[in-house]
């Protein structure tokens, strides 16, 4: 466990975060940092809290305990609404809207340049699409316009759950390089997968297992330390050395 | 509240309403129909139909507005979309009044539709302008919307939603006075009656149609109907919760 007295100049700073859905306890005591400027992996099998955590983030999650600061404010801050961008795992757009109905509606709200429009929709590559209304359009399809959405304000922190599930792995590799641009830009990238070819695509990764932050580092360094040629290994690994069998 | 973001999430639930219309033909016609049905069924008694033709008219578009806004916040709630709203820089408020101007503005063509048949071809009279039958029946629509938003918190599926309307819509119905006069019920169902919102707004439509004079009690009526309108709002309101478990 990280010692509390740590101080990180980090975009995200998690300290003993405690989470209880329904009377389980989900996250037990989760203390993590995100670096600013990244594009960190959040890795973690399905039930392993990455979803609470990243509701945590940006403030939607109930929380029992501990502390979530984003951009050096209490996650949920009103000052954040308009920095911190969240896309959630089930696309979250309206169904009976088109593309650029949507985009337009969130990007009023967000008080976003007209243009944004159809740069985000050119960033996700929906170029094409835009009259098309969302229910019309692939699963795969839909994710983007909920992906383009949160590009819309050009937010600092953007919190993306699973955003390439689905995705043909052209369209997974050219949304992964957006991501690094965006994060030149000086965003930061908090994304969860749990599919471990992605997590190479990362700069830096935190592999959660039922709610307890397993490892972190960059892609090679957990390599090295597991001893495990690749990263599918390596957390099985990381796994066996923390609960022998 | 932001009246930018007030504006763009009205503009947003017409254009919602525009993809969808079957409902908008079923919303505007139905009145309509119903009305010319009532006007026949007392073909021999015209004098019924004069009594209670006026607070029929009203009692429509809170009806119809009950059942679209419960249906319409309940896929806001579902669809992930009330949970991406509440990470953005958007008032509770701004969500309301934003749902309240759209369906109101629909709520007024479908009052302003079914009065002009009932006082043209129909024959209906009215001791008041129809105008202000219209302008009631508008403060009626924003009743049932406040209600229908309120309910939408305690359903879990559009089915549940549905139902809404049978358990809480034809009681108000049954005893507002439309089927037996208020002096006529039983002590208890009267009791029940006097805590029942709708028996305000049917007692106001019926005294502006009738050719008395409106006295206190009808401004009482307005200010009761107005009132819980408000009071189902900021209920409504209070269920809107930026952090869920």
């Amino acid at each position: 466990m990280r010692d509390d007295r740590y101080v990180s100049a980090g975009a995200i700073v998690v300290r003993n975060l405690r989470v209880i859905r329904g009377g389980t306890i989900v996250l037990p005591g989760l203390s993590l940092d995100v670096e600013t400027g990244t594009v960190t992996g959040l890795l973690g099998p399905s039930g392993s809290g990455k979803t609470t955590l990243m509701r945590a983030i940006v403030g939607v999650q109930l929380v029992a305990g501990g502390s979530v600061e984003v951009l050096g404010l209490p996650a949920g801050s009103r000052e954040l609404r308009s920095r911190v961008a969240y896309v959630t795992q089930a696309p979250s757009v309206y169904g009976d809207l088109s593309v650029r109905e949507n985009l337009a509606y969130f990007s009023s709200v967000l008080d976003a340049p007209a243009e944004n429009v159809e740069s985000a929709i050119e960033t996700v590559g929906l170029g094409g699409f835009e009259g098309r209304v969302v229910n019309s359009l692939s699963g795969g399809q839909r994710a983007r316009v909920s992906l383009a959405t949160a590009l819309l304000g050009r937010p600092e922190v953007l919190v993306l759950d699973e955003p390439t599930v689905g995705l043909d792995p052209v369209l997974r590799r050219d949304l992964w390089d957006m991501f690094h641009r965006v994060a030149e830009q000086g965003a930061t990238l908090l994304v969860s997968s749990h599919v471990m070819d992605e997590a190479d695509r990362c700069e830096r990764l935190l592999l959660l297992r039922d709610g307890r932050l397993l490892a972190e580092g960059t892609p090679a360094g957990l390599r090295d330390a597991s001893g495990a040629t690749d990263l599918d290994a390596a957390f099985l690994r990381l796994i066996e050395t923390e609960e022998p069998a | 509240m932001t009246p930018r973001i007030t504006g763009a999430t009205a503009l947003r639930v017409l254009r919602q309403l525009r993809r969808d219309p079957r409902t908008i033909a079923l919303l505007l016609l139905v009145p309509s129909v119903l009305v010319t049905l009532l006007h026949e069924l007392f073909s021999d008694r015209p004098q019924m139909f004069q009594q209670i033709g006026g607070p029929v008219l009203g009692l429509f578009p809170f009806v119809s507005m009950f059942v679209v806004t419960s249906i319409t916040m309940l896929r806001e709630r579902t669809s992930g979309t009330l949970e991406r709203l509440m990470t953005l820089p958007l008032a509770k408020l701004d969500l309301l009044l934003g749902y309240a101007l759209a369906f109101g503005l629909f709520a007024t063509v479908q009052a302003a539709l079914v009065s002009a048949i009932a006082f043209g071809p129909l024959g209906l009279d009215s001791a008041r302008s129809p105008v202000a039958v219209v302008g009631l029946a508008i403060a009626n629509a924003t009743l049932g919307m406040a209600l229908g938003l309120l309910v939408s918190a305690f359903a879990r599926s559009e089915f549940q939603a549905v139902q809404f309307m049978p358990a809480l819509v034809f009681p108000q119905m049954l005893l507002c006075g439309l089927f037996v006069a208020r002096n006529q019920m039983a002590g208890w169902l009267r009791a029940i009656s006097d805590a029942l919102p709708l028996t305000y707004s049917y007692d106001a439509l019926a005294r502006l149609t009738s050719p008395a004079a409106l006295g206190a009690r009808f401004w009482a009526d307005l200010a009761v109907t107005l009132g819980g309108a408000l009071l189902a709002l900021a209920l409504g309101a209070a269920t809107l919760r930026r952090r869920t478990g």
